[in-house]
């Protein structure tokens, strides 16, 4: 596959995305890297790996990290529950000696994300989503991990990769990452799409979108997106917007403005930014777009 | 339209422009090293490399890792390859003599000590020393010492007597909302791992049980210290702190500012106090200047603070809130930081006097913001805050 062809796969799956963005994942499959994407909220980070996934028809394996995600929820944990049920039974059964040897065995391993993502038969796409809010202990870990392809249980011994997956880790600059990990991984920077590219996107996500009306909302977003904002609205908000316009059948920004400033409630995320995009400012940039 | 960079007929082929361009993009301040040149290699491998967007794209991905670096490496792929002919560099992949004296990162300030130098200063050494401060509020005629000796302001036993408070001042902020349990005598939950394997003892009846809980988490501390002119008179007392706080505490982090910022924790990390404050003198030029509280705690929220403060950080800001800036910057740093989870604790040593009123607009802006507020001028003061600093 070239990186033309991936490109093409992916939006034939409905993922518009840039010359750069195709290349870093071409080559992060290519070169077997770890991929970091960096972004605002709603550009369409996880999305990627998602259809990727698809492309690859394979599994996606999804870890969303939070503050305080530790090791028993990441990588592994034993399943305490059915080990004291199976000790009582063996107990009863007069079987001690077998116990130790059975209990700790892959039956009662219960595997989470970065444990199955090593252990299946076809490589999957694992996405580390949100790694900035991991902690850096975690990220230690993880560095590890993506290190080595293998993880050490201390009842069971070393388990190595069966296949490599695909790593994609997504950022929004809640912490900055270690130099360490991002030196590991292939970078992208997904910012926000041009006019061209978010037309297309509109075109790929909703083909039966009237093209005149296309034009209008790319055209309304693009300018809502140079106001000053606390939130600036990405393509995951373009998309809300799209589907309420379509879902009240408005065919036109500029006939009800009472009814375009209620949909705003898909595009501006914040109260200030609420206030301060008033009916007048939403009509004015209604009227430059259409 | 830029044309393709002609190497000259000498140049060892591919390999050693790739190393060239690496090495163009370490002296630029990249940090990419020989695992990025080789990782470049293969990448290219992949592309059509008569292709220069393709090659363009490929190199970004490999060799930039975040988004500022991102945003220059257009400019720097333009200068090395598309530059119409003119060989700036050379291809050979020469070591580059220093190559952190052309980064720009270093430019912005991070590394004063060894190039920053002499100073414009025309009485060099030669300000009188008018304020042997006692921490009393004197009226001095302040000028501008731009090179002052801090040993002279700072004694090893007043830096030792604070090591001990400001131990103490770390060791009362812990942050109590770790979600990660540890194992703990005194725990609120089973901790299963070790029930089991401690059952297997008994065959398998769970008899003792041991817990876990959640600890609490040491919190960073982060001082920026104000020396400025009007800060003069107190300099004595919170440099001796800064200087025991970075001693007694391997995280926290310490820089001081008057009209610009600097970074002091590594040179007060010298193991001989004299000589860590000898270290400082040359860093701290331009003490007792004038004051741009607002710009330089921008810088430190733009900057520093990004790789330094977490949500587990509390900032002490030592300042008496009398900026020549603007109060909006001041307003935009704080905000800055705060977004980035930590507490901020400012200290100011006027606010001990009995009719102070924080009316000074830098200082009034900057309220909204502060965790706590609290008057300090004496290190006695600032051991005192340890109760209040434990509730933090």
């Amino acid at each position: 596959m070239t990186c033309a062809e991936l490109q093409t796969a992916m939006a034939d799956k409905g993922y518009v995305a840039s010359d750069d963005l195709a290349m870093a994942v071409f080559l992060a499959l290519k070169l077997g890297r770890p991929l970091l994407i960096e972004g605002a909220a709603g550009v369409g980070k996880t999305e990627i790996a998602r259809v990727l996934s698809q492309v690859l028809d394979t599994r996606l394996i999804r870890l969303q990290c939070y503050e305080g995600l530790d090791a028993s929820q990441a990588i592994y944990e034993w399943n305490y529950q059915k080990q004291l049920l199976a000790i009582r039974a063996a107990a009863e059964g007069g079987r001690v000696a077998e116990v130790e040897q059975k209990i700790f065995s892959q039956e009662f391993l219960l595997e989470r994300p970065l444990l199955a993502a090593i252990r299946q038969d076809k490589a999957p796409v694992l996405l580390v989503d949100e790694i900035d809010r991991a902690d850096e202990e975690f990220e230690a870990y993880l560095l590890e991990i993506l290190a080595e392809f293998q993880v050490t249980i201390p009842e069971l011994g070393t388990v190595p990769a069966t296949t490599r997956p695909v790593v994609i880790l997504t950022a929004n600059g809640t912490r900055d990452l270690s130099d360490a990990l991002r030196r590991r991984c292939l970078y992208v920077n997904v910012g926000y799409p041009d006019r061209q590219t978010e037309l297309r996107i509109l075109r790929a996500r909703c083909p039966d979108l009237a093209s005149s009306l296309a034009h209008q909302i790319v055209g309304f977003v693009q300018s809502l997106r140079k106001e000053t904002l606390e939130k600036t609205p990405g393509i995951a908000e373009t998309l809300d917007f799209t589907a309420a316009l379509m879902g009240l059948g408005i065919n036109d920004l500029t006939t009800d403005p009472a009814l375009l400033q209620a949909t705003m409630a898909t595009l501006l995320k914040t109260e200030a930014d609420r206030f301060n995009i008033t009916t007048e400012i939403t009509q004015r940039i209604a009227g430059q777009a259409a | 339209m830029s044309r393709v960079t002609k190497f000259s007929g000498r140049d060892a082929g591919p390999t050693a422009r790739v190393a060239g361009f690496v090495d163009h993009l370490r002296a630029h301040g990249f940090r990419v090293g020989v695992a990025e040149a080789e990782a470049s290699l293969s990448a290219l491998s992949f592309c059509d490399t008569y292709e220069s967007a393709m090659v363009r794209g490929a190199l970004r991905a490999v060799l930039t890792g975040c988004a500022e670096e991102a945003g220059r490496f257009d400019d720097l792929f333009d200068s090395y390859w598309l530059n119409g002919g003119r060989v700036a560099q050379r291809v050979s992949a020469a070591p580059n003599p220093s190559p952190h004296v052309h980064s720009s990162r270093s430019a912005a300030g991070q590394s004063q000590g060894d190039g920053a130098g002499d100073p414009t200063a025309p009485d060099d050494g030669q300000g009188e020393s008018t304020s042997g401060g006692e921490g009393k509020l004197v009226a001095t005629v302040v000028q501008q010492k731009m090179r002052r000796d801090l040993r002279e302001v700072v004694t090893p036993e007043d830096i030792r007597e604070a090591e001990v408070i400001a131990r103490r001042l770390g060791a009362a902020l812990r942050d109590r909302r770790s979600r990660r349990r540890k194992a703990a005598t005194k725990g609120d939950r089973l901790h299963f791992r070790k029930v089991m394997r401690q059952s297997l003892q008994t065959g398998g009846e769970p008899i003792r049980l041991p817990k876990k809980s959640r600890p609490d988490r040491p919190q960073k501390i982060v001082a920026i210290c104000d020396v400025s002119g009007s800060m003069t008179i107190y300099a004595q007392v919170f440099l001796a702190f800064v200087a025991g706080l970075i001693r007694a505490d391997d995280a926290a982090d310490a820089y001081l500012f008057h009209t610009r910022l600097v970074r002091i924790a590594d040179a007060l990390r010298d193991r001989d106090p004299l000589r860590a404050m000898g270290r400082l003198s040359v860093l701290a030029d331009g003490f007792g200047g004038g004051s741009k509280i607002g710009g330089s705690l921008l810088r430190f929220s733009k900057t520093y603070a990004r790789r330094f403060v977490d949500g587990r950080t509390v900032v002490l800001i030592l300042s008496d809130g009398y900026d020549t800036g603007r109060p909006e910057d001041l307003a935009e740093a704080l905000s800055l930081l705060r977004k980035r989870g930590c507490k901020i604790v400012w200290l100011n040593p006027l606010k001990g006097w009995a009719d102070y009123a924080p009316v000074a607009a830098g200082m009034a802006a900057a309220l909204p913001y502060l965790t706590l507020f609290r008057p300090a001028n004496t290190l006695a003061d600032l051991a005192s805050l340890e109760p209040e600093m434990m509730r933090l």
